[in-house]
């Protein structure tokens, strides 16, 4: 298939349901993208960007900029449901599951589609917050959600550092899942309800029970949350998000043509893959790898959390935060024929960033 | 194993790749086993609900029947954060599917009807607490019994001196007399009553229960309460019984509930 707009979209859709990503045929690739992989493949600019690294990783570390923003901002909103609650504020009342923010009605796209197969009736009230909450992840991209709101998230970030750490010193193994597993459970979480009439996935839904447990004080419920941690600090990293959540997987439905995201341009990227170690579903940034993207500047797809880690983790800016029709950028310039000259210097730092984002 | 992609495809050797069809083998059964665990654990919630024959909890006004409210409730609390004397509280994971869905426990606080009803069923966002519902009289949430007729103290001609239930009780009631909009603390209420009839004075629902002489004797002094029809369950009798434990107590509904919903 021709890369753009529809290519992209389905082959997003079909790593949401699981498939592992695939290295795009040249015919699949635009003649800029071939044009360019052709060049980075050149001796002397692979040797140009050895160089580049090398200087680049002389000066070690990394920025937090957008993990602190997100860990703010995951802070900020579950710490308004609770004050709203406990200081009678009035601003956001409920849970994640569904809520009131400012009087308006928001529902949680699972809870609520969980609610309808079980119930099999539907309030007018609720079709009014699902609409919300759907028109905001269509704009910004579902899975938005986990990173910037979830805080369970958060939890699993603190774990998964843990994890790490642990696994640095060897003392743990990461254990793989098959993505598809998060679309099995899916379809099967969406037949109980319906054929039992529970919401059986809410049971054990730690997005549910954490944000209960915030404002209401339900602690029982932690006890599981707590046992999902130690399993991804022990065993397999990052495994509810990753292999589990139905949640996400619903969001990234909603998101699937997000307008905002994060774009990739293969122009700045030295192919280091600094990005896919840190990110939460790594297989979105396939595109990163030499020779991988089918466009020179490509949107990451919508299993996309727009977590912005890889942000950080980026040296040369090659990742940003984008918002299709609205960010300006100059148009791509062709490679050029022959080599830049070699020198260190040449093309590092943390250029490019310029975008700043909506989220 | 290899958290990062390699970049190079280099042939693997012959052995090597077995072992990758092999890891590929076992990561399946390790995702089909964590998936397994995942609907059990969701399941255990289910069996408990059906099997655990757990007492039946007291639902909100104009909750759906049982079956019908579990599945419509979306677990969000909002109606605990509208309850003027904070009534409501949310289960917790013990109660399997029931986990994240409101209750009252009448005994602590009751349902006083103090948000001059159904501030809950308007915060509900999805129907669970009936919108079919806009007065008192239509809630059904259960029906008061006199569980322990020996412990009443209407039937054992006493009276009532102080708070109802001591000093040290949180519980709150709207009494109209002394605040019209506020829900006044029980304890800081005291009572000189000669023979109680707490259950009758405080019930905030018209006719739903009267105290009758015990006897034909009009020198006796006894009484008895007896619940009408038109009682809703909302429990302010059992919380505000001086017996201990209570004398009267809501017999909840699970079915039923629905009755005095307006159909439209």
């Amino acid at each position: 298939m021709k890369p753009g707009f529809l290519s992209r979209t389905l082959n997003g859709l079909a790593m949401l349901l699981g498939r592992q990503p695939t290295k795009p045929e040249p015919e699949e690739m635009t003649e800029d993208s071939r044009a360019l992989h052709a060049f980075k493949k050149t001796p002397a600019e692979r040797k140009r960007r050895k160089a580049a690294i090398a200087a680049e990783r002389a000066e070690e570390g990394h920025s937090h900029k957008w993990r602190n923003r997100r860990w703010a901002s995951i802070i900020a909103v579950n710490g308004v449901f609770v004050l709203s609650y406990w200081l009678d504020l009035q601003l956001v009342e409920g849970a994640l599951t569904a809520s009131r923010v400012f009087g308006f009605h928001f529902a949680d796209l699972n809870s609520s589609l969980q609610l309808m197969l079980a119930h099999k009736h539907v309030v007018l009230n609720l079709v009014i917050g699902v609409t919300t909450v759907l028109a905001l992840y269509l704009l910004f991209g579902g899975r938005s959600f986990c990173s910037w709101v979830c805080p369970y998230h958060l939890l699993s970030e603190i774990a998964e550092m843990l994890h790490l750490k642990l696994a640095d010193k060897r003392l743990v193994k990461n254990h793989e899942l098959d993505r598809r597993l998060r679309v099995a459970l899916f379809v099967v979480f969406a037949a109980l309800a319906f054929a039992t009439g529970y919401t059986l996935f809410e049971t054990i839904s730690p997005v549910g029970i954490v944000s209960r447990a915030l404002t209401y004080g339900t602690a029982v419920g932690l006890i599981w949350v707590l046992l999902l941690l130690l399993v991804e600090i022990f065993w397999s990293r990052r495994f509810w998000c990753r292999y589990v959540c139905p949640i996400g997987l619903t969001y990234g439905f909603a998101g699937v043509a997000a307008p905002v995201r994060i774009l990739y341009d293969g122009t700045k990227c030295f192919h280091e893959g600094k990005c896919r170690q840190v990110c939460l579903v790594p297989h979105v940034l396939d595109m990163t790898k030499l020779g991988y993207a089918a466009e020179v500047r490509s949107p990451v797809g919508p299993d996309c959390t727009r977590c912005a880690m890889c942000l950080d983790a980026c040296p040369t800016g090659a990742l940003t935060f984008d918002i299709a029709g609205v960010t300006r950028r100059p148009p791509v310039e062709p490679p050029p024929l022959t080599p830049p000259p070699e020198g260190p210097q040449v093309g590092v730092g943390r250029a490019g960033a310029k975008t700043e984002p909506v989220a | 194993m290899n958290e990062i992609p390699q970049m190079d495809d280099q042939a693997a050797p012959e052995p090597k790749r077995l072992s990758r069809q092999g890891e590929e083998r076992r990561k399946l059964l390790r995702s089909a086993a964590v998936g397994g665990a995942m609907v059990c654990a969701a399941l255990a919630g289910f069996f408990q609900h059906k099997f655990a024959n757990a007492a039946p909890r007291l639902r909100p006004p104009g909750a759906l029947d049982e079956e019908a409210f579990l599945a419509a409730c979306i677990k969000c609390g909002q109606c605990v954060q509208v309850c003027p004397v904070r009534a409501i509280h949310l289960a917790d994971l013990h109660e399997g599917v029931g986990n994240g869905v409101p209750y009252i426990d009448a005994r602590a606080q009751a349902c006083d009807f103090s948000c001059d009803a159904t501030q809950c069923i308007l915060a509900c966002p999805t129907g669970a607490l009936s919108h079919g519902i806009d007065k008192k009289e239509q809630v059904r949430m259960g029906v008061a019994k006199l569980v322990a007729p020996d412990a009443c103290l209407a039937r054992k001609g006493e009276g009532v001196k102080g708070p109802a239930r001591g000093a040290a009780f949180p519980g709150l009631l709207r009494y109209e007399q002394v605040d019209r909009w506020r829900p006044q603390p029980v304890a800081k209420h005291e009572y000189n009553l000669d023979s109680c009839d707490l259950c009758v004075r405080e019930c905030p629902i018209e006719g739903a229960i009267a105290m009758e002489p015990l006897t034909n004797d009009p020198a006796d002094k006894r009484r008895t309460p007896v619940v009408r029809k038109s009682c809703v369950g909302c429990g302010v009798c059992e919380m505000m019984c001086p017996a201990e434990p209570a004398a009267i107590r809501v017999e909840i509904m699970t079915t039923g509930r629905e009755e005095g919903v307006r159909r439209s």
